[in-house]
């Protein structure tokens, strides 16, 4: 039976893969002999090769950004609102380019792949990764794919960083960057709860110091926790309050006295940890938490943004949401002052929505507007 | 407004901006004024906005806007950082227009202002002969909802620039339909409805 797709939507979509053979040396001080990378395209490369986007996901995405898997898939890619036919990333314009970050579990290489050197799965033996080392693999891929010059590298959460770190990084190599519900490092407060996450991986007795494929076992239980108090912080409190208030499962409303599920949000997180553990890996959860942590682009600039930002060449979108508390919108505003220190082409928008830090997953329409007008001002035929 | 009002608004602003001069226009709205001055004079520079629509707008005709509330002040900007600070048609709805008038010549050289003259003759017999809130071309609203909550007249504006140790470089009046007049310059607080002033801190 055809499916048919909605016409917004870049339809039924194929992972694609490719293995770089050259070394790529780590922050970390680790050198990695030979990696892979998986990603998604959509839309078509034009001839000059000038309408490319690189899409970078957030902590638990993935290179499905847009579109269907197959037929009877329930959901979309993680990014869908904003990917396809006349979305803000228009696929009639632009060719988006979506990949799985190196260290990753769903495809590119990660924890859960074979160590050349062993046989075995790298598992805790994996080297962590930074931001950059992102940056540099994903410039390996713009190689492979004949892009000298994204017309935009663009993220949300996580993704924005990432998307900063390319103008820094690469500066001649990134037009515009949109950097949504971003900052410009972690706050104490999000290392903590990221470290909380951290320990409830590394505490499950099933986690085997990292080394749990080899042990046949898997720390489900840790993993599940770091979710469900991920979940937590991407929500705000407005959202919890009307996606679940205090409504219980039970229909009469009476208390069971026990430790079941009787709340709905109780139930929800449930889900929420239960239904990740199956799709991400604990290694992968531990290494993402830790490039977030060290994030800190200002900090090889004695801690000033601004000069970190002064040598880019990009034109910038910054988005914040008002009800986000992870990310909220006073960090996307010092990403904005510093760009305005350096007299950057910078627009800034701080979206109502209820949402949390999700909000960068939902249509909110807003934040669908000024997201496409910008990117409608992108000129492709503009050269350096 | 018309396109004809505002263009004669626009062009006294614009005829002040000098050719590539970097600019702040604070309250940019859907960031014409801006594109106008970056075609026509080369000028580089943000605008600031609080309404979503309008910023989406400003984007769209390719402003760089930030959004921004004025009522928080300018402290996401260093001091003289611009050429010239631009506020056409604001500073009577924002809550603190003497701190603003301050930030503005703090953050740039220059700064250049326009807001309807409130001792318009118009508007004067509107409160005297009829006993109602005065409403005109440039003073739209109706009193319960009007967004202009700090108005002034000529008189007062100038005042509190001696005040606050600003130095009036340039004044222009547009007199009814905003045209500009002999007598219009003869009788600014009377016959002018819209003032246009360029200032510096002396």
């Amino acid at each position: 039976m055809a499916t048919s797709y909605p016409v917004d939507s870049v339809g039924l979509v194929s992972p694609q893969s490719v293995t770089f053979n050259t070394p790529l040396e780590l922050d970390g001080g680790h050198t990695l002999e030979s990696f892979e990378l998986a990603y998604e395209t959509y839309g078509t490369l034009n001839a000059d090769a000038s309408n490319a986007v690189l899409v970078c996901h957030a902590l638990s995405g993935t290179h499905h950004a847009a579109g269907y898997h197959a037929d009877d898939d329930r959901k979309p890619g993680w990014w869908e609102a904003c990917i396809g036919p006349g979305k803000p990333l228009d696929t009639e314009r632009f060719f988006v380019v979506c990949s799985n970050n190196l260290g990753g579990c769903h495809g590119s290489t990660g924890p859960t792949s074979l160590n050349p050197a062993t046989g075995q799965p790298y598992g805790a033996d994996f080297p962590l990764v930074t931001v950059r080392d992102w940056v540099r693999s994903q410039a390996l891929l713009a190689d492979h794919l004949g892009i000298q010059r994204w017309a935009a590298v663009a993220g949300g959460s996580l993704g924005g960083m990432q998307a900063l770190q390319w103008a820094i990084d690469l500066p001649d190599r990134v037009a515009n960057v949109v950097a949504i519900a971003a900052a410009p490092r972690l706050s104490a407060q999000n290392i903590a709860f990221n470290e909380v996450a951290r320990q409830a991986i590394r505490s499950d007795p099933e986690f085997h110091e990292g080394r749990y494929q080899q042990a046949g076992d898997r720390p489900r239980r840790g993993l599940m926790l770091a979710r469900m108090l991920g979940h937590i912080t991407y929500l705000s409190e407005a959202a919890m309050r009307e996606k679940f208030g205090r409504d219980q499962r039970g229909a009469n409303g009476d208390y069971g006295y026990n430790f079941d599920v009787e709340f709905e949000v109780e139930s929800y997180l449930r889900y929420q940890g239960q239904s990740f553990v199956d799709r991400f890996d604990a290694n992968t959860y531990l290494l993402m938490t830790k490039a977030l942590d060290y994030f800190d682009p200002a900090a090889e600039y004695g801690g000033d943004l601004g000069q970190a930002l002064a040598h880019t060449r990009s034109r910038y979108f910054v988005a914040s949401f008002t009800s986000d508390w992870r990310f909220p919108p006073s960090a996307s505003r010092e990403i904005v002052r510093a760009l305005l220190d350096t007299n950057k082409s910078v627009s800034y928008a701080e979206i109502e929505a209820d949402h949390g830090h999700d909000a960068f997953l939902m249509p909110v329409p807003q934040y669908l507007d000024t997201f496409t007008a910008f990117m409608r001002g992108i000129n492709l035929g503009a050269a350096a | 407004m018309s396109t004809s009002k505002l263009r004669t608004d626009l062009d006294i602003v614009a005829s002040w901006v000098g050719k590539g001069c970097r600019v702040l226009d604070l309250g940019c709205g859907d960031g014409l004024l801006l594109r106008h001055l970056f075609d026509s004079r080369q000028a580089t520079g943000y605008g600031l906005e609080i309404d979503p629509e309008k910023i989406t707008q400003s984007i769209a005709n390719g402003v760089n806007v930030i959004q921004s509330d004025l009522d928080q002040g300018l402290s996401d900007f260093d001091d003289q950082v611009f050429d010239q600070v631009i506020m056409t048609q604001t500073l009577q709805a924002v809550q603190r227009p003497r701190e603003l008038l301050l930030e503005m010549v703090r953050v740039g050289r220059e700064g250049i202002v326009t807001f309807p003259n409130f001792a318009y003759y118009r508007l004067r017999a509107h409160l005297a002969l009829r006993g109602r809130m005065p409403m005109s071309g440039a003073l739209s609203y109706g009193w319960y909802e009007t967004p202009n909550i700090h108005l002034c007249t000529i008189r007062d504006f100038e005042i509190l620039c001696e005040d606050l140790g600003i130095r009036i470089l340039e004044r222009r009046v547009l007199s009814h339909n905003y045209q500009q007049s002999f007598a219009g310059n003869l009788l600014p607080n009377l016959l002018g409805e819209i003032a246009l002033y360029r200032f510096c801190q002396s």
